[in-house]
């Protein structure tokens, strides 16, 4: 189907229904109860997921394929997210010109830091597109803030005020991102008995992005122009010498993984309209690289499954506090309760880092394909359990994705 | 590799899927009963406390988050009651908020706007708060305060002193109870004219950034006003961790006064470099030179040590206070947590405090009927003497502390001495003042 062969077309086909049905997946706990904590399907982290998956998948484009380890993705995040607000600041609160602003607009600035940083292959690349983004974000954050010409607002972050020109906005249209009068903060929830599902617009919208930009990963994946980075990973002086100039391909990847951030930073905007900084420092660019190995570098669905854990942890487990521990652990004797929460406490609430780091090091050393290659393990398997008596395993290597 | 065979049956197909994701959005024009937003339906109530867990200001943040715990303890009628024995308004009994007990939910903002704004979004959306409190950074109340407003939510502000928050950023359902950088400005002036002088030549050093700009600014335009002369402004990196190059042309500048925008652990790297570079000991213009940090913290102090002693600078609150609400107030957390509350601590407990008062008063957690009831309330007993919440930009009026470092500290905790406490009246302002004029309040948005 869609060109993708049978294979390709089912994994698009479960990505499809899981982000579709995610409202229900997210939540399969009972409102209310005690492990409501651990539900994860309220509008906003739904939306952080895709729109981090995005993210993470066209970051892959570049180091998955390529092997070039950029670690200043997070300045065209940074620059969609700034566009598109501007965009709701001059034409009106409509989603599509501030996305499709955003788009362009982190093509062109990937173009231009992708021109100088290609120019050194390795460690100096990564260094290199560091200083970049690095450079953005003080530029972002101080320079370009200044009352005389202020572009970006600095510390407080770009948002729109009621005196903004915002030409095309409508007299009825709301006054808060809308796709054609559809407010993205619309939700609807859903209550089936002790469950409550909640059904929000913007996520859908994201849901939506996702897939045309995941159908299109697959695409670039299986071309010929996807067999062309992967050579450039594998041998780039192999291929110079053969008389083939890379340059062109890598800086194409460089500029499609770049557009992409730039889309994942529209839809941010889109979501919640206001554009910090931080969204370009060098942490939120060091976490795109860690969604993607954790998820499986080079895979198709890996980043996204990366993108997912890490923001789950960010958004569920820096919640839960000393209270919540005491109220799970209430049945133990008073002491014990104590020592329970005692001795968990540093791995919860604002320790989150150091569970996720803790569970980064495990991942890297035992599953070093991140957790596609866990969950092709594991099929594997109940795969042998089940075939056993049959055939031996191939002991051929399968391709990762 | 590619496939590129078009079918009948796989042009129907992906046409169902498209028109079914298509007519997906129409589901969503259903509308919801409650009133507003996160109205709460059950035997309790949930607020939701957002502040810096790690990052920078961690410190503060971990000061405010036991404050507010406290505050939801006095609410359910636990402990000793703190400042709801000195409060003027007799509104809350101990039994909760209009009969609901206080639960909360905490989440960390990092101190970056758009982790805060994900933490405060996850309790609106997923734990049902009805209000957001707490935060030690502008640009994130700044930020938390716009969501707020859309979502449908009351902001009580925690430490936040950039003139925009209650200036051109304001809201209607955000409120300050913490001062600001032009009251700062205000009050320390006096001040610095009977101890320094009016003919006292001023060098800036100031963070580059929004907070950094309004207190260069306000500062500026209140010393200017004594007859001080401004030599230069120079603004630093946030990030800078040395400030050695930014105090070397301080020396042969001419100046004979260093003031210091800066917080945090900016703050206290730039004074003990200045310090280092021995700018106390040296005379200019037949002056003895001296430095000024107009915005004060307890942990800054501690962190300064040595350093601070006799520099001067303005504090919100302080400890040792000698008001009834103070107190009662560091009584209980002294009990409870064997140390004195910071100014941030004591902004964020008398935050929770008004808040469920307003809701008492109104009878409802409606925003738009919290807002009326604390717009304009005059109260007292929370610390700082009889205070005001200004209906206008819902900024708070009340005494200024200006502060010195201890030269002969007792213990850790008395680092900081009080100077004089600047009447309220001293530190008013018109709410369309320059310094905050261009935003606009709105209407309250009761959300839903």
């Amino acid at each position: 189907m869609l060109g993708l062969n049978k294979k390709d077309t089912s994994l698009l086909i479960v990505v499809a229904l899981l982000t579709l049905f995610a409202p229900f997946i997210l939540n399969p706990f009972p409102e209310g109860s005690a492990m409501a904590q651990f539900n994860a399907g309220y509008p906003d982290l739904m939306q952080r997921f895709v729109i981090f998956g995005i993210f993470a998948i066209g970051f892959n484009i570049l180091f998955g394929l390529t092997g070039y380890l950029s670690f200043g993705h997070a300045a065209f995040l940074g620059v969609g997210s700034y566009s598109a607000v501007w965009m709701f600041k001059l034409l009106s609160y409509n989603v599509i010109p501030a996305i499709a602003l955003s788009v362009v607009v982190a093509g062109l600035f990937s173009l231009l830091i992708g021109f100088v940083s290609l120019r050194r292959s390795g460690i100096y690349f990564s260094i290199l597109t560091l200083a970049f983004a690095q450079m953005s974000f003080a530029l972002a954050y101080s320079v370009l803030s200044n009352p005389k010409f202020n572009l970006t607002n600095g510390e407080t972050g770009l948002q729109v005020y009621a005196d903004d020109p915002q030409i095309l906005q409508g007299a009825n249209s709301p006054d808060l991102p809308h796709l054609f009068g559809l407010p993205m903060r619309a939700t609807y929830t859903m209550d089936v008995g002790a469950w409550s599902f909640d059904f929000n617009a913007g996520y859908y919208l994201c849901a939506v992005i996702m897939m045309v930009v995941f159908y299109l990963a697959i695409r670039i994946f299986r071309s010929p122009f996807g067999m062309m980075l992967r050579a450039v990973k594998s041998n780039q002086q192999r291929m110079n010498y053969t008389g083939l100039n890379s340059k062109p391909y890598t800086l194409a990847a460089f500029v499609i993984s770049g557009m992409y951030a730039g889309l994942a930073g529209g839809l941010m905007a889109a979501m919640d309209p206001l554009a910090g900084a931080e969204r370009m420092q060098w942490t939120a660019s060091g976490e795109v690289v860690l969604m993607t190995i954790l998820g499986g570098t080079g895979t198709l669905i890996g980043p996204v499954l990366g993108a997912g854990f890490i923001k789950y942890f960010e958004n569920i487990f820096s919640k839960i506090n000393d209270n919540v521990l005491h109220s799970w652990f209430a049945f133990l004797p008073d002491g014990m309760e104590d020592a329970v929460v005692f001795l968990i406490h540093p791995f919860i609430g604002k320790g989150w880092h150091l569970t996720l780091g803790i569970l980064f090091m495990l991942v890297v050393i035992y599953l070093p394909g991140g957790l596609v290659e866990g969950g092709q393990r594991l099929l594997k398997r109940l795969k042998r359990k089940k075939t056993d008596a049959d055939d031996a395993p191939s002991g051929k290597t399968e391709p990762a994705e | 590799m590619t496939n590129k065979n078009v079918t009948r049956r796989g042009v129907l197909k992906s046409g169902a899927v498209a028109g079914s994701g298509l007519a997906l959005p129409t589901i969503f024009t259903a509308s919801s009963a409650a009133a507003f937003t996160n109205e709460p339906t059950g035997s309790s109530v949930t607020l939701g406390f957002n502040v810096p867990q790690t990052g920078p200001y961690a410190e503060e943040g971990n000061d405010e988050l036991l404050a507010q715990q406290l505050a939801v303890e006095h609410l359910n009628g636990e402990g000793d009651g703190g400042c709801l024995n000195t409060f003027s308004s007799k509104a809350l009994k101990g039994n909760g908020i209009l009969g609901k007990k206080v639960e909360f939910v905490t989440g960390d903002t990092q101190t970056k706007s758009d982790a805060a704004r994900a933490s405060a979004k996850s309790m609106i959306e997923k734990d049902g708060a009805v209000m957001i409190n707490g935060g030690s950074s502008s640009g994130v109340a700044v930020a938390v305060q716009g969501l707020c407003q859309e979502a449908g939510v009351i902001f009580m502000a925690g430490l936040t002193h950039a003139n925009d928050t209650t200036g051109k950023d304001k809201k209607a359902n955000g409120f300050r109870h913490f001062f600001n950088a032009y009251m700062s400005g205000a009050a320390l002036a006096p001040v610095l004219a009977a101890e320094m002088g009016k003919e006292r030549r001023a060098y800036h050093l100031t963070a580059d950034y929004n907070w950094g700009w309004t207190q260069e600014e306000s500062i500026v335009a209140s010393t200017e006003a004594l007859g001080w002369e401004t030599v230069n402004t120079v603004k630093t990196p946030l990030a800078s961790t040395d400030f050695s190059s930014y105090i070397a042309p301080v020396l042969n500048s001419g100046a004979d006064v260093l003031v210091l925008n800066h917080y945090g652990g900016n703050m206290v790297n730039s004074l003990t470099n200045a310090i280092q570079f021995g700018l106390l000991d040296k005379v200019a213009n037949g002056k003895d030179f001296k430095i000024v940090v107009p915005l004060y913290s307890e942990l800054m102090a501690a962190g300064a040590g040595e350093n601070i002693k006799g520099v001067l600078g303005s504090m919100n609150w302080n400890w040792q206070l000698q008001d009834e609400g103070t107190k009662a107030f560091v009584k209980s957390f002294g009990e409870k947590y064997g140390k004195p509350p910071s100014n941030s601590a004591q902004t964020c407990y008398a935050q929770v405090l008004l808040y469920a008062d307003a809701v008492e008063r109104a009878g409802t957690f409606n925003p738009c009927g919290v807002v009326e009831a604390l717009e304009d309330f005059e109260f007292d007993g929370l610390g700082n003497g009889p205070t005001w919440y200004r209906g206008a930009d819902h900024q708070c009026f009340k005494d200024v502390l200006v502060v010195r470092g201890n030269e002969n500290p007792t213990n850790a905790y008395d680092t900081l001495e009080i100077v004089e406490i600047t009447p309220r009246a001293q530190v008013e302002y018109d709410p369309e003042h320059p310094m905050f004029a261009g935003g606009e309040l709105g209407k309250c948005n009761p959300g839903a």
